[in-house]
């Protein structure tokens, strides 16, 4: 069991994707080492530039780049609605690319969901017939998989508009019914593909955190395609950031942000006030006998929730882990804090 | 200076027409000279079609067939038992409707053999027409409400009422069962087109050739391959009207999202149910746009097809303008827009009718209008069989009212065109004689004393500056192969009754267009008049032409610039609609009047959608012409009408038609490269 557990669900290994006729052989000629410009001028695109990272079980990969980076490519090679030009990608151990279609089929049908940016919610039918819609593909009868697609509109909160059609929801109600419908089959691995970018900023707030309570729940594995860098810290275990087809840092929020590892990541890094986003772990110090206030606070905790009172104190405070019986693990200097709040 | 001349269009233009008015007026006009006229090497291609095509109906892939009136077995021809079985087929279904609508005993009779003809037993008994008329009624009303079903209902009554019940129901009958073979076929077609490339890039000039040429020269063929009657009518209307069937099914499954496609994938579904449960319910819309169509091709097809021998509205109305009784003539032609219109309003509410959901109805509620219909027609039926003994001389006006015993106002029609006569007679005379005189024999002469150096010059040049190398062979070639025909100088009064249509039209539908896109409501106005005159077929423009400037080459023009102005001024109105309202906001805070804001921003941006109506109007204008050989011109269209009724015509008509879809292509070649340059320079989708 525990085995199962650290054996990644996504494992991706140098994939390559390159849009163009003869991409393959130019693939091959290079050795690995591809550039974008000599492929461009050969008239190719590169998409996915030797992408190799794992996903663990219950992790949220978050995928960020710009236009044009690759992203969505990458997504779309994992979820092999693309095939990659080369590389190897396992689900689960599984072999991806050697699978046939049938075994494609059977993977999609029970293993994975996909939320899309547009919603590409199918217009002939109601919000339950949407829901039900992978359920009757995969051959469910109709009133167990009526009864499913319920339990998954309530999830969503669209109890009441279950026989709306989609014309008739605004933007955040049909994403709620995209999601819904990708979770219908309960899938293992989620695929989410700029779901928030088509909505206004209020709305897109509203449902990340509706993101969150969900993945509180449900503790799926994740890979999560965006735009939005603020959207990107706030959700990620880990972050993705990608360039021009290359994956240019893979960390956790707190790393990327205090040491970025290019001046591209760094360009993004920089107007980001990391007080919302940094936890206390990322600026303690070690166990400090001198630690002499009373005030103890958790290390997972982000540092502008607690900016007031570390402030008030002026001593040096004891950092504790809450997930081990408050077991001290480190000291904070408020000085820091003020480093972190006002300093460059 | 050089430099300069390669960028400028202008410049270029100016040059290729400097040099093509020299030609034409050096080379000298000389039968023997390769400048004048190219010799006719292709003139054997009609007779060699001729070849063809008799090998394949009698003597290529033969196989024994039994007689059983002779008692011993025969050679026949493969392609001609195919052929016959399909026309079998499809007049069985034509009569099996018509009898449902009109009564009769061919269905029956030919199910159980000859046992039972002349029987009573074997009397299909119509549908009164009262019951048809409720259940368009009730159609109307569920599609959209009540207006459309009083206009459904109301337009069948005045057909009943005015004793046309009878051919329209026999064009209907033809439409019913065309209609949805060529929704099949096309919907079969399009998706093979959807799926590969490879059938798509085959499909496409299929598609262009059969959706340029003349209804006519398709007729010529099927007599050869289907002979003459109802069979071979509906064989021209299926292949007459799956193309746009076909088009639209590929264009509207290309308009799907990827992502929609993607969501039907990665919700597990294969092939089938992706293209069965997410792709074509997703392209519905389009879908039964293609359906409004083809219900609208195959109406106007079966009114042509009457020349190969189809019953119905088209049939009457040729034998009425053979005779001339114009009132006649007059009256079918309202009975076939009245029935235009109500097929096209209908298709269309459907199309735009979205699905409503309705949880856990009974079956009752479901079909309820279909019970409600049945209901209505057994009373109906009894209401009809009672009063068969009220009614005198063995008429049941109740049941069905049969032809030329309904009311008629062609009387009325023939006085009002006497009076017309009488009245005008003398200006419209003077008119049609200056057209004649001073502008179409003029122009005539100036296109036929055109030395095809020169011809050849001026396309090839234009394709050359327009779209490169590429259009410059493409459009030389179409052409060519006409010169290298015998038809040249038919093809070129083709030309110059085509060019006088186009250019008329054009400056039509843009003045029009321009005036009417000005605001909203006259936008709206303009567009449905559009809708009108699109919907009927184009061989009823010939009525009131005739009725006006009687059998002239005036009347073919003036039908012609009618028909052709339409797609002129519709395609004027939406180009300048779409112009961007914040254009707009810029030139009035330029300070633009309301002739500096067409000239400067409207027209510019407008002008590549216009062009693509010009593009319409060509066609539009080539089919109206080649249809008016029916009221005697002297063009190809000519020709082709005379290949009806000729031994061996069905090549000659056959080349004849390919020769005016190659002058459409042609022409559509060099504006859509043309448009297509443009809209990528104006960064215009």
């Amino acid at each position: 069991m525990s085995d199962n557990n650290n054996l990644p669900v996504i494992k991706c290994e140098s994939v390559f994707k390159i849009f163009g006729n003869n991409a393959k052989r130019l693939l091959e000629n290079s050795n690995g080492n591809v550039d974008a410009k000599t492929f461009q001028e050969a008239g190719c695109i590169v998409g996915v530039n030797n992408a190799s990272f794992d996903v663990k079980k219950g992790e949220m990969l978050v995928v960020m780049g710009l236009s044009g980076s690759g992203k969505s490519t990458l997504l779309r090679c994992i979820s092999r609605l693309t095939d990659a030009t080369a590389g190897k990608i396992f689900i689960d151990g599984d072999d991806l690319l050697s699978m046939n279609s049938k075994e494609l089929i059977e993977l999609r049908r029970n293993k994975m969901g996909m939320v899309f940016q547009n919603f590409a919610l199918l217009p002939h039918k109601t919000v339950l017939e949407n829901i039900a819609f992978p359920l009757q593909i995969k051959g469910t009868n109709t009133n167990e998989s009526i009864t499913k697609a319920m339990e998954m509109v309530e999830l969503v909160g669209l109890k009441g508009r279950e026989n709306y059609f989609p014309r008739e929801l605004s933007g955040g109600q049909q994403q709620r019914v995209g999601i819904a419908r990708s979770l219908a089959v309960e899938p293992d691995i989620w695929f989410l593909d700029e779901p928030f970018s088509a909505l206004d900023p209020l709305i897109r707030k509203e449902m990340q955190d509706e993101f969150l309570r969900l993945q509180g729940v449900l503790k799926k594995t994740i890979m999560f395609v965006t735009h939005d860098f603020d959207e990107a810290l706030r959700l990620a275990d880990r972050i993705a950031i990608m360039k021009d087809g290359i994956i240019e840092q893979l960390d956790t929020p707190d790393n990327i942000v205090l040491n970025p590892a290019t001046e591209y990541v760094k360009k993004f890094t920089e107007d980001v006030p990391r007080e919302k986003v940094l936890k206390i772990e990322s600026i303690m110090d070690p166990i400090d006998s001198n630690a002499s206030s009373n005030i103890e606070v958790s290390k997972d905790a982000i540092i502008e929730t607690l900016a007031e009172s570390i402030l008030n104190s002026k001593e040096i405070l004891k950092v504790v882990d809450a997930n081990k019986n408050n077991e001290i693990v480190g000291s904070l200097d408020p000085a820091k804090v003020i480093k972190v709040l006002f300093g460059k | 200076m050089l430099n300069n001349f390669k960028k400028s269009k202008p410049q270029q233009f100016s040059f290729l027409i400097l040099i093509f008015l020299f030609l034409y007026f050096v080379v000298p006009e000389d039968e023997n000279s390769l400048l004048w006229r190219l010799p006719p090497l292709l003139k054997d291609i009609p007779a060699f079609i001729n070849y063809l095509l008799d090998n394949l109906m009698f003597n290529w892939l033969t196989i024994p067939v039994y007689d059983p009136d002779w008692g011993m077995y025969e050679d026949q021809a493969i392609v001609r038992l195919i052929t016959r079985s399909i026309s079998d087929f499809l007049l069985f279904l034509i009569i099996f409707i018509r009898e449902f609508f009109l009564g009769g005993m061919q269905t029956i009779s030919s199910l159980t053999g000859d046992s039972l003809k002349g029987l009573k037993l074997a009397y299909l008994p119509a549908i009164p027409w009262t019951a048809v008329i409720m259940g368009l009624f009730i159609l109307g009303y569920k599609l959209q409400g009540l207006s459309l079903a009083l206009i459904a209902s109301l337009g069948f009554f005045y057909v009943s009422v005015f004793g046309q019940w009878e051919p329209t129901m026999e064009t209907l009958s033809l439409v019913l069962v065309t209609a949805p073979i060529c929704f099949f076929l096309g919907l079969f077609f399009g998706i093979l087109g959807y799926l590969s490339k490879k059938v798509e890039t085959t499909l496409q000039p299929i598609l262009n050739v059969a959706q340029t040429m003349p209804h006519f020269s398709y007729l010529v063929p099927i007599i050869v391959f289907f002979g003459v009657g109802d069979h071979a009518g509906a064989v021209a209307t299926i292949i007459f009207a799956t193309p746009p069937m076909i088009r639209l099914t590929i264009l509207g499954l290309r308009k799907i999202s990827p992502e929609i496609v993607e969501s039907g994938l990665m919700s597990g579904c294969n092939r089938f149910q992706l293209l069965f449960r997410v792709l074509i319910p997703t392209a519905r819309r389009d879908i039964l746009i293609g359906v409004n169509q083809v219900i609208m091709q195959c109406l106007a097809m079966t009114t042509i097809a009457a020349f190969i021998g189809a019953k119905g509205l088209g049939f009457n109305l040729k034998v009425a303008l053979n005779g001339l009784k114009i009132g006649k003539a007059a009256e079918i032609g309202i009975c076939v827009v009245i029935i235009a219109v109500v097929l096209d309003k209908l298709s269309l509410a459907w199309a735009n009718k979205q699905k409503d959901y309705f949880a856990n109805l009974s079956f009752f509620q479901r079909n309820k209008a279909f019970v409600y219909f049945l209901f209505l027609t057994l009373i109906l039926g009894i209401i009809a069989y009672f009063s068969a003994f009220y009614f005198e001389e063995g008429i049941n006006f109740l049941y069905l009212i049969p032809f030329g015993k309904g009311l008629t106002i062609a009387p009325l029609l023939d006085a009002g065109v006497d009076w017309i006569w009488e009245t005008f007679f003398y200006y419209l005379n003077i008119f049609n004689k200056f057209l004649i005189t001073y502008v179409l024999f003029v122009m005539r002469d100036a296109y036929l004393g055109m030395p095809v150096i020169s011809t050849f010059f001026l396309i090839m040049g234009a394709g050359y500056i327009i779209g490169g190398i590429r259009s410059c062979i493409i459009v030389g070639g179409l052409i060519l192969f006409i010169a290298l025909s015998e038809y040249w100088d038919r093809a070129l009064i083709t030309a110059y009754m085509a060019t006088f249509a186009v250019g008329i039209s054009a400056i039509n539908g843009i003045v029009v267009g321009s005036l009417c896109a000005r605001n909203e409501i006259s936008t709206k106005i303009i567009l449905s008049i559009c809708d009108f005159f699109q919907t009927f077929p184009s061989f009823i423009y010939l009525i009131p032409v005739i009725l006006l400037f009687g059998i002239t080459d005036t009347s073919v023009m003036i039908a012609a610039i009618a028909y052709a102005s339409v797609p002129a001024t519709r395609y004027t109105v939406e180009g300048l609609r779409s112009v961007p309202s914040s254009l707009h906001d810029a030139g009035s805070m330029s300070g633009v009047s309301n002739l500096q804001r067409w000239i400067s921003i409207e027209f510019p941006l407008a002008l590549p959608h216009i062009m693509l109506g010009l593009n319409q109007t060509v066609i539009f204008a080539l089919m109206m012409i080649v249809l008016g050989a029916l009221i005697g011109t002297e063009d190809l269209g000519q020709i082709i009408m005379g290949s009806l009724s000729r031994p061996g015509g069905a090549g000659i008509g056959f080349t004849l038609g390919i020769f005016v879809s190659f002058i459409c292509l042609a022409v559509d070649n060099l504006i859509r490269t043309w448009t297509d340059e443009r809209k990528k320079l104006l960064g215009i989708n």
